[in-house]
Order: structure tokens, then sequence, then C-alpha cells
């Protein structure tokens, strides 16, 4: 198979590139339409709002999700907001600004094309989700409000109470829900889709097992797109859904299609803590927090030992005994240094054993000195969502007061860790969303394309809207416009039956291993390897160790697990068994990808590669790169790497710096 | 902190067709800051240690936000929580040691059980389809603020939005009703000028869809907003209820 | 026809035909009082309510109203008992806003009937029916109301049946009259408030009307209605 690492950037300067592609990419007109079918897998923002684009111009879409409803996805978990460069603030915010910012949030590593592109049609989005009923919030005039966030110095954030993702993603779920009353859509739920099936070199269908019958069924299209989302699942503990899963787009990596920047992973600092080995998924807090909530650990030793085995509390650690750490460290930007900086500095601390909880891996997030400050109505105005949120799970409250020494009153501080959030390395596209086996599109948080090594607050949201509104449903036209004139291949196609038996095969030898252990205790063994040694801070050694370490846990995984029930019907643990074995492969690739990046950049953090003062340091001399994997053969085999250079014009590449 | 033995009482049925049945099981020493989910995933890797089939039920997100936690606990759909909160916001620190905990799927016949306690909802999708949304074409819209809103109306149908369809309101009902989720959904858009063009037709066309489906007529009991998670409030049903029968005398 | 075969409009039916079931009470309560003051002003009303012809096709009326409702109220209850389908919980917990008589509409209802035909037994046959068949022998005379209550609440027994049904009747209302609003879409966060309110003040005057009339019969028939009256010119 050929591999294809043309980027397609089009011609002409950067603010150009879009409109010019899309005066000169070829259509396919009404009526060849009507004859032609893609398949969508995954029903987020980017799924939903491409299956429904697609539906409304006349081709026929098959759309699949593994849950009961497309309205499920988890872009719906997203709480903070969707950028875009509306200027509707009039504080000087503009396309290219947008632009600006989405590139240097994420350390230079993004492609200036793409990045473009995405702020040029966010104002769209805004348009279209307004038209769908989007009930963004509003300003008395009946204008709409903006909030800012981090990474940028206006405000240009849209949002819908806490609950920003949630709504977009139903006005995209009613738009898909239109074309499926249209007919024009036709919607699998509680599907997954096992393999992509290749006929003469293009993606031309998928084979899909009902997770209800357990049945392998085969659809057949003219195009594939996937919208998968992310792989932070392969950490076992991370803010993603129990139900995300990387396999659509390990199996898409099987079959040819590269994965690119697999190790930027995006942790995020303010989650709640890790509470024991049962813990199941985290829970973000938003990071609004840091505006007025403090971030500390104790100076003393002794006392960060005490608070461990509980024998004393947040509360009786003296002022002169905390340790602000980020505002010591970062005078000028202090409890808002971006997510990164902000996580690896907990990390830091909690390692030379100053974290203040029963493991040892939390940090304070304290709020008494803005109560004092503001009082506790204005800070419960600002917070008291977020401090009900954090009392529901973990039954502590933080707008309590619980001591006064010398005048001082201490409230209940809150606990927070760093998480894994969003991936933003995923299946290498090109400008088209096409990856490298042509027919098979990649869109939303499992393409790699926009965010660099560290995606901006209120980017994901973006980013999955415009691939599947604006990008995708354009791009995909040029690959179809000359697809109408191929008859359509039949499922009885010997491509078909081919994959569809080396799916059968690849469940039966899972269900046939009959060892002892459960996949979720491999996964969770998965998950502390992962974190361990491809987490925050990452070494050659411990990306050495972590490669061979995910050798044995792939071999106790082929040896030893146990999936109990039938092969056919629901059989929820063997779905799981599927997603573990890809999360795996997953692992393998991320250790690979960040031992062969020899610099920090975003959330790729090279321990070796620091300033004196523990900062990343980025090399642009060498890494200015995309890295992408191309698979050889075999699951065990070292992957290749392929380098896609980038190319700046409108940007001049800098260090960042949140010191002063 | 503490840790609490209980005993769950979890319906096991293996399809529609098939009767069911409760079994028991005991769970020892589970910290009480465990989240309730977390102690059924715990009861799932003791089930499997022992060669048995997992319990299975719908979860996805547990932050509360996707609406496919559905579990009917001790009589209540996502159990007694404090707040409006989800079955994965339930935490094992609400039971007390010794407690029998007795978990059941939504029962409804809009509703039928596919395993054990996860329910097919898809009812609430075809209800949606047949007219959840305004028509508008991509990229065909005027700027977002060439339509003004009133913040009021705004923030009211921000509220008719929340609902997450999780099927809760109809598995409380005792008329097995889905007024409380349908309702919502055209409040939402009856609220906003964007929706008002395609209100009459919506309210009708999601009316004869929900009683297609075969769910209940409301008796205006409340039992759906006493357990809505998401606070939605018949004050919706009243709104749908006018919207209706303007249609229908409009007609 | 949209009031028959959508959800909405078979509620409809149940609402309008409950609301105007309530204005009948309304005005047979108020009707009742009188009985308490002047024995010739109530009779004058009996007389009046008599065989009239216009009376007659009023109680027709009433009577379809009450049908319908209780057709309906049927219909309803069986559609909403399939949609919830064979499989009961084996727990349930009735959460602390849901009030009893909302979910017991059918079980009220059904002694609110009963009610009904001991009522109707009691008085209209022995009143309106007797005088259109011409009925005679009886204890008092058709027309004699005030006579007929009298007789009727001579027995404890039936003092305390009548008590019963009046507060079921009550517990009917307090939920119907808010449901009724409600159904109709003349509600929302504000007006759910109003019209709970306004329907309990409502029901409760209403019932105590009626219930007032039985107690005060039973203990002290004799020192009621004393007064001279004349309603006519009220009316007309």
């Amino acid at each position: 198979m050929a591999i294809n690492i043309d980027s397609k950037i089009p011609e002409g300067p950067v603010a150009e590139k879009w409109s010019n592609y899309k005066a000169h990419q070829r259509l396919v007109n009404p009526k060849n339409k009507l004859k032609l079918d893609v398949i969508v897998v995954g029903t987020g923002l980017a799924g939903a709002s491409a299956a429904a684009s697609l539906g409304e111009m006349g081709f026929n879409v098959l759309n699949f999700c593994i849950q009961d409803s497309p309205r499920r996805a988890h872009s719906i978990a997203a709480q903070g907001g969707i950028n875009a460069a509306k200027n509707y603030q009039n504080d000087g915010d503009s396309v290219y600004r947008l632009f600006y910012d989405t590139v240097k949030g994420g350390d230079y590593r993004a492609r200036e094309a793409n990045v473009y592109r995405l702020a040029e049609v966010s104002n769209s989005i805004i348009d279209q989700c307004v038209a769908q009923g989007v009930p963004f919030a509003r300003e008395y005039g009946g204008t709409l409000a903006n909030r800012s966030f981090g990474g940028a110095q206006v405000s240009r954030t849209f949002y819908a109470k806490g609950q920003t993702g949630q709504q977009l993603l139903l006005g995209a779920y009613s738009s898909l829900s239109a074309q499926v009353q249209a007919g024009k859509v036709k919607l699998f739920t509680r599907y997954e889709m096992e393999d992509l099936v290749i006929v003469d070199g293009h993606a031309r269908g998928i084979i899909a097992k009902n997770l209800v019958t357990g049945e392998l069924e085969r659809f057949t299209a003219n195009a594939v797109v996937i919208a998968t989302g992310g792989y932070g699942n392969a950490y076992f503990l991370s803010t993603n859904a129990m139900g995300c899963n990387c396999t659509a787009a390990i199996q898409c990596y099987r079959k040819g299609a590269m994965m690119a920047n697999p190790s930027y992973v995006q942790i995020h600092p303010t989650c709640i803590p890790v509470h024991g080995d049962n813990q199941s998924k985290l829970t973000l807090m938003s990071e609004s927090l840091r505006n007025d909530g403090r971030i500390w650990v104790p100076k003393k030793l002794e006392d960060a030992k005490a608070l461990q085995a509980g024998t004393k509390y947040g509360w009786d650690i003296p002022e002169e005994d905390r340790d602000y750490y980020l505002e010591r460290r970062y005078p000028a930007f202090g409890n808002l240094v971006p997510r990164d900086v902000a996580s690896r500095a907990a990390k830091e601390r909690c390692d030379k054993g100053f974290g203040v909880n029963n493991t040892g891996l939390a940090v304070y997030l304290d709020f008494s000195e803005s109560i004092q400050r503001l009082g506790l109505d204005i800070v419960l105005q600002r917070y008291g969502n977020l401090f009900d949120m954090y009392e529901e799970i973990t039954d502590v409250n933080p707008g309590e007061k619980r001591a006064t020494v010398n005048g001082v009153d201490y409230y209940n501080p809150m606990m927070i860790f760093p998480a894994i959030h969003y991936t933003m390395g995923g299946i290498w596209v090109d400008y088209e969303l096409q990856t490298s086996i042509p027919g098979l599109f990649a869109i939303g948080e499992c393409n790699f394309s926009d965010h660099g090594a560290n995606r901006l607050g209120a980017s994901a949201l973006m980013q999955g809207l415009a691939d599947g509104y604006f990008v995708l449903p354009y791009t995909i036209q040029n690959y179809l416009a000359d697809q109408a004139i191929w008859p359509k291949i039949s499922t009885d196609a010997p491509e078909f039956a081919e994959v569809e038996k080396a799916t059968e095969a690849r469940i039966q030898k899972l269900m046939n291993i009959k060892g002892k252990r459960s996949v979720d205790s491999i996964h969770k063994e998965l998950g502390h390897i992962c974190w361990e040694y491809i987490g925050m801070g990452r070494t050659k050694e411990g990306l050495e160790k972590g490669i061979e370490l995910l050798k044995g846990i792939r071999k106790e995984f082929e040896t030893n697990l146990f999936i109990p029930g039938d092969r056919m019907g629901l059989n929820v643990e063997l779905d799981k068994a599927i997603h573990l074995d890809d999360f795996i492969t997953m692992g393998s690739l991320m250790a690979h990808d960040a031992l062969s990046r020899e610099e920090s950049c975003g959330g790729h953090f090279r321990e070796e590669h620091q300033t004196e003062e523990g900062e990343a340091k980025r090399d642009d001399a060498n890494f200015f790169y995309v890295g992408c994997w191309k698979y050889e053969g075999s699951d065990d085999a070292t992957p290749t790497l392929i380098k896609e250079p980038l190319e700046y014009e409108a940007i001049k590449v800098q260090t960042r710096n949140y010191k002063n | 902190m503490a840790n609490i033995s209980f005993t769950v009482k979890f319906w096991k049925q293996n399809g529609p067709k098939d009767a069911g049945h409760f079994d028991s099981h005991e769970l020892k020493n589970i910290p009480d800051d465990t989240s309730f989910l977390e102690a059924l995933d715990i009861l799932n890797e003791e089930l499997i240690a022992e060669g048995k089939e997992p319990f299975v039920f719908d979860h996805d997100c547990r932050e509360g936000i996707c609406g496919m936690c559905s579990l009917y606990i001790n009589g209540t759909p996502h159990g007694k929580t404090e707040r409006g909160a989800t079955t994965c916001q339930l935490y094992v620190r609400k039971f007390k040691d010794g407690d029998v905990v007795t978990v059941e799927p939504w029962r409804s016949a809009g509703f039928p059980v596919i395993k054990d306690c996860m329910v097919d909802r898809t009812a609430f999708d075809k209800i949606i389809q047949a007219g959840g949304y305004t028509t508008v074409r991509t990229g065909a819209p005027q700027d977002a603020n060439a339509i003004l809103i009133p913040k009021p109306d705004a923030d009211e149908a921000m509220d008719c939005a929340s609902c997450i369809g999780c099927g809760a309101c109809v598995a409380a009902c005792k008329n097995g009703s889905a007024m409380l989720f349908v309702s919502s959904k055209v409040s939402q858009l009856a609220l906003l000028p964007q929706g008002r063009v395609e209100a009459a037709k919506r309210a009708k066309a999601m009316v004869a869809k929900m009683d297609e489906l075969g769910f209940g007529n409301c008796t205006n009991t409340r039992a759906c907003e006493a357990v809505c998670p998401k606070c939605e409030t018949i004050a919706n049903i009243a709104r749908l209820n006018r919207e209706f029968i303007k249609a229908k005398l409009a007609d | 026809m949209w009031l028959c075969n959508s959800s909405i409009g078979r509620k409809v039916i149940m609402s309008v035909t409950g609301a105007a079931l309530i204005l009948f009470l309304t005005f047979h309560g108020c009707m009742n009082v009188v009985a308490l003051f002047s024995e010739s002003a109530y009779n004058q009303i009996c007389k009046l309510l008599g065989s009239n012809w216009y009376a007659i096709v009023a109680t027709m009326g009433l009577a379809a109203l009450m049908a319908l409702h209780v057709v309906y109220a049927f219909i309803l209850t069986f559609q909403n008992r399939k949609a919830r389908g064979n499989n009961k919980y084996a727990v349930t917990s009735k959460p602390a806003i849901v009030e009893w008589a909302s979910q017991n509409m059918l079980v009220l209802g059904i002694i609110v009937a009963l009610g009904l035909v001991l009522h109707l037994h009691d008085f209209w046959a022995n009143m309106m029916w007797a005088e259109i068949i011409g009925a005679e022998g009886l204890q008092c005379p058709p027309t004699d109301g005030f006579g007929w209550i009298k007789f009727t609440f001579s027995n404890p027994v039936f003092v305390v049946l009548y008590l019963i049904w009046i507060a079921a009747i009550w517990m009917h209302l307090t939920h119907g009259f808010w449901s009724a609003m409600q159904t109709l879409g003349w509600s929302g966060h504000i007006w759910f408030n109003r019209w709970k309110c306004i329907g309990y003040v409502w029901s409760s005057v209403v019932m105590a009307m009626f219930a007032i009339v039985a107690i005060a019969f039973t203990f002290c028939p004799d020192c009621l209605g004393k007064c001279d009256g004349n309603v006519l010119p009220f009316i007309f």
C-alpha cells in the first residue's frame, strides 16, 4: 500500500488557502450525490454534524454509534464553551488572532493552514448553532454573551451554562434527527466498527458488530469517515467516558492509516483526585476555579506526612507553612499558567512527597483567601455549582469554615490532581481530512490536525464542529467527485468476506484464551504503566521500560484473559476486551512517539529536555515536524516513523514564557 | 471515611421475552467514597472471578451528563440523591452498613429490557426525529446576533434544554408517560424565535409520535419532576399542552 | 378528531368535563346552604329545578358530562396501565411532592361515583324523577327538598356515608382542579402554585358547604330554615 505523505495544503497566502481550495475543488453534482453512500462512524460533535450535513446535501449516510442514542457521545461532557472569532465584545478579536492563539497554545506544532481554516469557519459554527436553537448565554439586550478562557487576551468563548458540549451536541443531534426523518441518514445505534474494508486500495466499507446480538455485519459505501474520539482511556483513568475507545482508529492504523503525534496527550490540572483502586473514572472540575483559588502544598515534609496520615487537616497548616508553588515559580501568571505547566508542577510537588491526601497524590486548591477578600456570597455566585459538584463527589463542602487562626478564617480546601483529558494526537490526515488510505477520512478528536502539542480550552468543540459542518462536507466531495462512475461494491465481495472472517477469528481468539483475569484488572495495570512511564514527565529510560512492560501486558492479555459469557448476544466483557487489545497497541505507539521526540513541547514533556528552571525546552531545529507512525504488519513490531515537516509562513515560532 | 458492607439485589433478565429474576450479592468493606456504579464494578469483578456473567447496566460518562445510566435503586430512578443527580452520581456513603439495595431496570412498556438493567430507549430518538429540531441547512443561517433573544427567554430555554434524555421521567411515571421529555424539547424550541416558525407542527408531530410509540397519558402526578436529574418541571408540560391545543384549534 | 385520538386531547376532555362538574358542584353547594337559613327559599329552588324542561335538559347535559368523564377515566387508565407494562417494581417509594390523590384519581372517582348512586337514590329519585313519573305515596312531596334533607340525615349511617363521600370528592378536586388547568395549558412556574392554592381554597369551601348542611341537619334539624325567604328576585 502506498503511503502518501502529501498534506495537500493549497497554494497561496494562509488567509486565502481555504477560499482558494473551495473555489477550485471538485464538486459532486446533485444527481450523483443520490447515488453515493458515506459511512460515518461516531455521533459526537464531529460525527453527528458531518452525517447531518452530508445527508442534507443529498448523500446517503450510514451513521454508527456504540451508545443507545447518538446524543450520548462524550462531546456532551464538555463544560466550558466554544471559541469563535466573532469579536462581539469589541475587544480586538479577529480570525488571525484566534489562529495565532491556537498555534501558540499548541506550542507551534500544528499545521498553520489547518488552524487558519479552523479560525475562519469558527464564526459560521456559532451562526449554525444559534439557528438550531442552541440556548447560548445572552446579555440583557438579547445579544450573545462571551467569557474569557485560558491562553487568550480576548473574550471569545460562547457558552451555555456549564453544559456547552451538551447543547452543541444536542444541536447536531437534532439536525441529524431531521435527516434520519428525511430518510437521508440511516442510524445504527449499539453498533461498533470492528474493521475497515479496503478494496483496490480504497476504503469501501466497514465490518461492524451489533452489540446487542453480537453478530458481525458488513456495510459498504463510497467513503468512510471515522469520528470516534480520542484514546485517553488507554490510561484507564481519565476524564473520558467509560465507553470511549480507540478500536476503530487502531484498526484503521493497522490497515495502513498513519497515526500522528500519539504522544501529545493533554493532562488537565484540576480534576478530583483518585480516591482508591476501585475508581473507574476521573471527574474534571472547571479550570475557572483557578481564577480565585490558590494552589498549595505544605512547605514542611512532616506536615505533608501528617496530612497523608490523616492526623492533620489543611486548615491546621498556618499560612507561613504553605507553599503556593505556582505563585512562587511563576510570579507573572501565578495560578493561571497553562494546563500543561500547572499539571507538571503539581506532579513535581507530589513526587517530592508533598501530596496532601491519603495516596499522596493531590494538592490543595484553597478559597480561604478569596472568601475573606470577596465574601462567601460572591465566591458562591461564581463557583457555587462547582462547590456543589465537589461536595457531591467528595462529601466536603469548600464553602465551610473550619478554623480561625489569628483572625484569619480557614475554609475546607479542595483537593485536586491532574488527569488525562484530551488527546491531541490521532490519525494523520491531510488538508482534506483524508487519511493515508484513500476514501478514509478522520474528523474531530480522532484526527491529529489542529491543536499541535497542546489544546486550548474551548477549542475542542470548535474543531469537532468545524470538521463536521464546514470542512469535511466540502473536502470529501473532492474525493467523491469521480466515485459515482464506479459500480457499487457488494458486501458479498471477497474483500468483505475476508475482513469479516479475520474479525471473527480475532474475537474467537479472545474468547478462547480462557485465562483467569478480568479485562478491567489488566486494563488498570495498563493504565498504571501508561501513567507512570508515558504520563506527565517522560524520560528515555522510562519510555524504554514502558515499552518492555507493555509487551508484558500484551502477553498477559493474550494468555491470561478471561471473558465470561458467550460469543453471541450482548457481551460487555468481550467488547471491553477488544478495546483493551487496541489500547495496548495505542500505549506502545504513544511510547514510541514520546521516545523519538527528544524535546519537550506542549503536552509532551521529556525530563531530559528542560531549562534550568524546569520549563519545557522545544527543539525546533530537529523536531519541527509531525511524527507519523506507520504500522509494520504486527502489533509487536516497531512502527516506522515518517516525518511531515511543518512549514510556517504567517507566524514566527517563539518560546512560550509564563514567568514575566 | 469508613467502609461499609451491603447486599445488592439486582435484576437479571436475558432479553425482552425472559421473565427475569433477582440475584443477590454481598459487597464487603466498600469504602464509602466509592460511587455506586464503582461498587457495581466491584460486584462484577467478583462475579467474573466466580466465572459468572457480569450484571449488565448502561453507563458511560459517569459525570451525570450523558444520560446513559438508568438504574432504579430502592424505589427511585437514579436512587435518592440530595440534589438532582443521575445514577453515576450516587455514592456508597448514602447507604448504611447492612442495607439491602434493590436495583431494577426502568420498567415501562416503552423501554423494553435488552439485558438485565439495560433497556432500549430508542423510542426517545424516534420522538426527536418526528420534529425535535429546527429545519436549517448547514451554512445557511444569518449572523448569530441578528436574532435577539431576551435573556429570561434564553435562560428558560436553557433550563428546558438541559434534559439528558435518560428516561427517569418515564420510569417514575405510573402511566409510563413521556410528557416531561417531550415537553422539555418542545418548550426549548417554542421559547426561542428560531423555533417558533415550526412550533405548531413540532408539537403535533412529537405528541403523535409519542402516542404512537405507546407512552401513556399524563395525569399530572408530578412523579417525573420529582425524580428528574436535571430538574425539569411540569411547567414544560403545561407549555406543551398549550402549544398542542393552540395548534389543534388553529387547524 | 384530536380530542379522542391524541393523549393531550383525551386529557382535555377530562379537564373540560371535570371543570364543568366543579362549577356544577359549586352551584349545588350554594343552593344547599340556602336550606340552612330558609326552608321556603330552598323549596322554591327545588321547585324551579324540578321537572321543568330546562331543568331536565340541564340534568341530561350534566349526566352526559359525567358519563364522558367516567368513560374517559377508564379509557385513560386502561391505556396508562398498558403503557406501564406488565413488570412491576419490587420496591417503590413515593417522592414527597407527589400527592396521594394524584395517583389515585380513579379510586377516588369510583368512591365518588358510588356516593353519587346513593345520592341519586336518596334525593334525585325522590324529587325530579318522582315528579317526572308522577310517583305517589312518598315520605315527602317531590318539591319539598327541605323535607328530604331532614329525612335523609335523620339516619346517622347516611351522615357518615355522605361525609366520606364529601371527603373523597374533596381529595378528587384538590388534584383535579389544578390538574385541569395544567392540562389546558394555563399553568407555569407561577400559575401552578396559584392554581393549586385556588383549587384548595375552592374545593374546601365548596365541600365545606356540603358538609355543613349534612352535619347541621343531623344535629339540629329543627332549628334550621326558619327565615322567610324568596330567591326568585335573585334569579330573575
